[in-house]
C-alpha cells in the first residue's frame, strides 16, 4: 500500500470516527456514513459522534466512490446492518480489495419468516463472523479483523492503546499495521482470525454481566469472581465453535475484558450498570442512541450453547436478566448457589 | 445434464444375461451422447508438443527446480543441512522400504553421493564449500528430474485406444463361454458401465482455450485408468497425470503409462529437493499448456469415505502457472480451469486391504491386522481388470462445475463469476498495490481455500448409490444397537448379532432417503436415478450391489428377510462414503 492512497472506513460510529481520525493522522481518509444528513453534518461541522473529525477525511455515502477509490476498507458498523452494506458494496468490489472489519457481532442466517427468538438452539453453520459473511457474500478474500480494548472515546483522547489485527495472510496484517500503527497505538498481528473473532463477540457478554455486579456494589472480590468465571465459560463455548485459546488469553480476549468489564466508556458494560439499577431491558434499547453487539450476542450464545450442550450457566442467567427480567441480585444468588467445579479447565 | 457416452447415439447396454434385467430401468433414462475428438490432429496436442522437446523440458525443470531449492535454502549451512538429510532418507529408504520400480542403481548412487559429501564437508573455504555443494544439489535434482519426467508416444496413444477395446472383447469371447459370444460385440467394453454426469460440453469448450486441472477422489488403482479413459472418451486430448511409482512396479502398467503422459510421483521420498522439483515439473508441463489430472487426496481413500484432507503441493502449482501466465500473458492469459470428479463404485476390489489400513492407523494396539493382499504384480493386476471388467457394476463419474483457482464458477468462454453471477477478474486476486504480485504466503493460502472448495464440491456432487444407502443405514443402526461400543468394538461382534429386522430396516432405509431426497433438493448432494424410486426397488438394488463381488458381503439378506452383515470391516468400508453429511441423525 502506498502512501498517497486513500484509506476507506465505513461506519461512523464512535469506533469508526475514531478509526478515521487515527489513520488521518498519515493517510487520506474517505469515510462512508448511511445517511447523507450525517455526511452533510461532518462537511460543515467537521464533527460527528462526540468526536473532531479530521480536516483532511473526505466523507461521503456512496459506497461505490469508497470502493473505487479505496484498495483498503475498514467496514466498523453494527453487525445487524452488515450483511445489508454488503449487498451494496459489493457490487464494486474486486479481488484486490482487502477489507479489515471492527464489528463484533455474530450474523445468524435465518429462513424467510424466522426469528432469533423463536429459535430454540443455534449449531455453527447457521451463523457466521463478519470475516465469514464477507467471503460469502463478496468476491473479497483478503480480509482481516481490528480487534483489542479500543474503547473508541480513549482513542479519541489520544490515549496509548494497542489493538491486534487478525487474517490468514500475512499481507494484510503488514498493510493494516503500516496503516494504523503509531507512536500510540501498537499494532500486533495473528492467523488466528477465526479465534479473534469469537472473542471480540463473545467478551461483550462479560461486559454486560460485569456492569451488573458492578452496578449492584457488591465489591471487588465478585466482580473478579464473575470475570473470571465468565471467561473461563466463554472459552469453552468458543472453542466448541471452533476457536483457538490462545485467541481468547491475548489482546482480542482478555485485554479487550479488562477495559471493557470496568470501563463506562463501555456501551455493554453500561447496560449492565443500568440492569443492575433496576431498568429493564426495553427502556434500555429505548434511551441508548448507540447499539450494543452484546445484547444480541447473549441470545445467540445461549442457543450455540444449547445446541453444543456446553455448560453455560453465566450466558444463561444474564439471558434471563436480559430477556425474562430476572433481576441482577436474583442472577447473582443463583450464581452463588451453582455448583462450579474445576478452576481452570481450558488449559 | 445426464450422459452416457456410446456409439452413434444409440442406446445399448450389453452384459451378463443375469444383470440384464436389472441395468435396464436403470439406465433407460441416461440419456447417451457421443463425443468426437475435439483436435484430431495429435501433433496439436500440447502434451505432445511437450513431448517432442522433451530434454530441453527437463533441462528447464532441472534449472527452475534448482534455483527455487537455492533461494529456499540460501542461508549459513541450510543447503548442506538439507543434503545431509536427504541423503540420510534416502539410504534408509533404499534399506527399508524398497519398491520394484526403483532404478538399479540406487544403492550406488547415493553411496557416491554419500561420500562426495563429507568429502564437501572438509572443504574449509566457505565459497568453495558452497559450490560443490551446489553441484551435489544438481546432481541430485538431475537424477529426481528424469525420474520424474513421463513421455507421451502418439503411436503408442493410437494403438491403446484400439487395443484396449479389443482386447477387452477378446477377453471376453475367450471366457464366457459360447452363449455369450454373439452378444458380445466388440462394443462391449467399460463404456458401458459408466455414468458420466456433468456439465461435459463446458469442460470440452474450455479445453480449447485454457488449461484444465482434473482433479477426482480416489479409492481404487482403477480409478487412473477410468478417468483416462473417461477423457480420451469425452474428446479431449490426452492429459499429464501424476502416478504412483509404485504403479511403475507392474510392466504392463508401466509400458502404457510411461508412454502416455503420465509423470512419476514417489511418497516415500519427502525431502524438500525431490518436493522441489516435482512441483517445478507439474507447474512448466501446466504452464506450457498441458491439461492435467492428478489425485489431490494424494493415496486411496482407505476408508471408503470421500477425502477430506488435501495434499497441496501439486495443486499449489496450478496456482504458481496461473500466476506466471498472467506475468507473461497479461488479460488475455490461459486460465486454469479446475474440475472435480467424484468417482463412486458399488463394488471396490481393494476394499478389504483399504479398510484393513485405514484401521490400522487409527486403531489401537489390539486390533489385529490380516495379511493383506496388494495389486504387486502383472497378474494380480491382470486378474483385478479382468474382474472388473467382467463383473463390477456401475459406476458413476460427477464432474462437478468448472471452476476458477478462487472456486468461482467458470463459463464456457473462460468467463469467472461470483456468487451473485457477477464477472470476476481473476488476475486481481494477484494484485497488490495496483501490480501483480508474487507472495508465497499469500498463495500458500489461496491453495489452501482452493483445497477446502474441491473438497466442499467432492461432498455436493457426489452421486449416492442404493448401496451406499444400505450400508450406511445397516452400520448406523448397528451402532445404535450398541451404543457402548466403539467402532472397533462393534467391527468385532459376531454376525448373529448383527441382524437387523426386515422391517425396521426398510423404515430407516426410506427415512435416510427422504432426507437425502430433500438434500438433493437444497443441491446438497447428487443421487441416482434408481435413488428416486420406490424404497423397495431401492433396497432390492442396494443389498444385491453392495460389494457384490467379495468373497463375504458386506450384507445379505436371511431366509426370513432380515438383514445381517457377514462382514462388518467391508460394511463399514461402505459405509463411510456417506460420512459427514449428519445422516446419522435420521437413523
Amino acid at each position: 500500500m502506498s502512501e498517497n492512497k486513500i484509506i476507506g472506513v465505513v461506519g461512523t460510529g464512535n469506533f469508526g470516527v475514531a478509526l478515521a481520525n487515527l489513520i488521518a493522522e498519515n493517510h487520506e481518509v474517505m469515510l462512508y456514513a448511511r445517511r447523507p444528513e450525517v455526511v452533510e453534518q461532518i462537511r460543515v461541522t467537521r464533527e460527528f459522534a462526540k468526536q473532531k473529525v479530521n480536516a483532511s477525511i473526505i466523507a461521503t455515502n456512496s459506497l461505490q466512490e469508497v470502493a473505487e477509490r479505496c484498495t483498503l476498507i475498514f467496514p466498523v458498523i453494527p453487525s445487524a446492518f452488515f450483511s445489508e452494506m454488503l449487498d451494496n458494496l459489493s457490487p464494486f468490489l474486486h479481488p484486490d480489495h482487502i477489507l479489515i472489519h471492527g464489528t463484533k457481532g455474530f450474523y445468524v442466517k435465518l429462513k424467510e419468516e424466522e426469528k432469533l427468538e423463536d429459535l430454540h438452539s443455534l449449531s455453527r453453520d447457521r451463523i457466521q463472523t463478519m470475516s465469514e459473511l464477507i467471503r460469502e457474500k463478496t468476491v473479497v478474500v483478503r480480509v482481516g479483523c481490528l480487534s483489542g480494548p479500543n474503547l473508541a472515546a480513549e482513542l479519541a483522547l489520544h490515549l496509548p492503546a494497542g489493538t491486534v489485527i487478525a487474517s490468514p495472510f500475512n499481507e494484510v496484517i503488514r498493510i493494516g499495521r503500516k496503516t494504523l500503527r503509531s507512536d500510540r497505538l501498537q499494532v500486533f498481528g495473528t492467523h488466528d482470525i477465526t479465534g479473534v473473532e469469537l472473542a471480540g463477540v463473545m467478551k461483550n457478554i462479560v461486559a454486560i454481566g460485569s456492569g451488573a455486579v458492578t452496578g449492584l456494589e457488591i465489591g471487588e472480590n465478585a466482580r473478579a469472581l464473575f470475570i473470571s468465571r465468565a471467561f473461563n465459560e466463554l472459552i469453552r463455548i468458543g472453542t466448541a465453535l471452533g476457536g483457538d485459546v490462545k485467541a481468547f488469553l491475548g489482546l482480542a480476549g482478555i485485554g479487550d475484558i479488562i477495559a471493557t468489564a470496568s470501563s463506562r466508556f463501555s456501551r455493554n458494560y453500561t447496560v449492565g450498570l443500568r440492569l443492575a439499577a433496576g431498568e429493564n431491558l426495553q427502556r434500555i434499547l429505548e434511551t441508548s442512541d448507540e447499539v450494543a453487539e452484546g445484547i444480541n450476542t447473549v441470545r445467540i450464545t445461549k442457543l450455540l450453547a444449547d445446541h453444543y450442550k456446553v455448560k453455560a450457566p453465566i450466558t444463561n442467567i444474564i439471558y434471563r436478566v436480559l430477556f425474562h427480567d430476572l433481576s441482577v441480585s436474583n442472577a447473582v444468588d443463583y450464581l452463588m448457589k451453582y455448583q462450579f467445579d474445576r478452576d481452570v479447565d481450558f488449559l | 445434464m445426464l450422459i452416457l457416452p456410446a456409439n452413434k447415439g444409440f442406446l445399448f447396454f450389453k452384459n451378463m444375461e443375469q444383470n440384464e434385467a436389472d441395468k435396464s430401468d436403470e439406465l433407460k433414462e441416461y440419456v447417451i451422447q457421443e463425443y468426437d475428438v475435439i483436435e484430431p490432429d495429435i501433433t496439436k496436442w500440447p502434451i505432445y508438443q511437450l513431448s517432442a522437446r522433451r530434454y530441453e523440458f527437463i533441462e528447464e525443470v532441472k534449472r527452475a527446480s534448482l534455483e527455487k531449492s537455492l533461494q529456499h535454502f540460501k542461508g549459513s549451512n541450510l543447503l548442506s543441512d538439507e543434503l545431509a538429510r536427504t541423503v540420510y532418507q534416502e539410504r534408509i529408504r533404499i534399506t527399508q522400504n524398497p519398491w520394484k520400480a526403483d532404478a538399479e542403481d540406487e544403492k550406488e548412487f547415493w553411496g557416491d553421493i554419500k561420500n562426495e559429501l563429507v568429502q564437501v564437508s572438509r572443504i574449509d573455504d566457505a565459497p568453495a564449500r558452497n559450490e560443490e555443494e551446489k553441484k551435489l544439489a544438481q546432481n541430485i535434482i538431475s537424477r529426481y528430474a528424469n525420474e520424474i519426467a513421463g513421455t507421451f508416444d502418439d503411436s503408442i496413444y493410437r494403438f491403446a485406444k484400439v487395443a484396449i477395446p479389443f482386447g477387452i472383447s477378446r477377453l471376453l469371447n475367450s471366457t464366457v463361454g459360447k452363449n455369450f459370444k454373439q452378444k458380445l460385440s466388440q462394443q462391449f467394453g467399460i463404456r458401458d458401465r459408466v455414468i458420466f454426469e456433468g456439465d461435459i460440453d463446458t469442460i470440452r469448450e474450455l479445453s480449447k482455450q485454457h488449461t484444465v486441472v482434473i482433479v477426482p477422489t480416489h479409492i481404487s488403482n482403477l480409478d487412473s485408468m477410468v478417468i483416462g479413459w473417461a477423457i480420451q472418451e469425452i474428446g479431449l486430448p490426452a492429459f499429464i497425470y501424476g502416478a504412483g511409482l509404485n504403479l511403475f512396479g507392474i510392466k504392463l502398467l508401466a509400458f502404457f503409462m510411461n508412454k502416455l503422459g503420465a509423470y512419476k510421483v514417489d511418497r516415500r521420498k519427502k525431502n524438500q529437493l525431490y518436493l522441489e522439483t516435482l512441483k517445478t515439473y507439474s507447474e512448466l508441463a501446466v504452464h506450457s499448456g498441458c491439461h492435467s489430472l492428478f489425485f489431490p487426496g494424494g493415496t486411496r481413500s482407505r476408508s471408503g469415505g470421500i477425502e477430506k484432507h488435501l495434499k497441496l503441493g501439486l495443486l499449489g502449482t496450478a496456482l504458481d502457472a496461473q500466476y506466471m501466465n498472467y506475468v507473461n500473458h497479461g488479460d488475455v492469459a490461459k486460465k486454469m480451469i479446475i474440475v472435480p470428479v467424484v468417482m463412486n463404485y458399488h463394488f471396490v476390489l481393494e476394499a478389504p486391504n483399504l479398510i484393513e489400513e485405514h484401521l490400522k492407523r487409527t486403531g489401537r494396539e489390539f486390533y489385529l491386522m490380516e495379511k493383506p493382499d496388494s495389486l504387486s504384480t502383472s497378474t494380480k493386476m491382470a486378474r483385478f481388470i479382468f474382474k472388473f471388467l467382467t463383473q463390477t457394476s456401475r459406476l458413476y463419474l460427477s464432474f462437478a462445475p468448472c471452476m476458477d483457482l478462487f472456486g468461482n464458477r467458470v463459463d464456457k468462454y473462460g468467463v469467472s463469476y461470483d456468487n451473485n453471477n457477477r464477472v470476476v477478474d481473476v488476475q486481481k486476486y494477484f494484485v497488490s498495490d495496483g501490480i501483480l504480485k508474487d507472495d508465497q504466503q499469500r498463495n500458500a493460502q489461496y491453495v489452501k481455500m482452493l483445497g477446502d472448495v474441491i473438497v466442499e464440491r467432492y461432498f455436493k456432487y457426489n452421486i449416492v448409490m442404493t448401496s451406499q444407502l444400505v450400508a450406511f443405514t445397516a452400520f448406523e443402526m448397528i451402532k445404535k444397537n450398541f451404543k457402548r461400543l466403539d467402532v472397533f468394538g462393534i467391527l468385532r461382534l459376531p454376525p448373529e448379532d448383527t441382524i437387523l429386522p426386515a422391517d425396521e430396516f426398510m423404515k430407516t432405509c426410506e427415512r435416510l432417503r427422504d432426507r437425502l431426497l430433500q438434500m438433493n433438493k437444497e443441491e446438497k448432494i447428487k443421487l441416482t436415478h434408481t435413488m428416486h424410486k420406490s424404497i423397495e426397488h431401492i433396497v432390492e438394488r442396494g443389498l444385491q450391489q453392495v460389494g457384490l463381488y467379495h468373497d463375504r458381503r458386506p450384507l445379505a439378506r436371511k431366509k426370513n428377510g432380515d438383514i445381517m452383515s457377514p462382514d462388518l470391516k467391508l460394511l463399514y468400508f461402505y459405509h463411510n462414503r456417506l460420512e459427514g453429511y449428519g445422516l446419522e441423525k435420521f437413523v
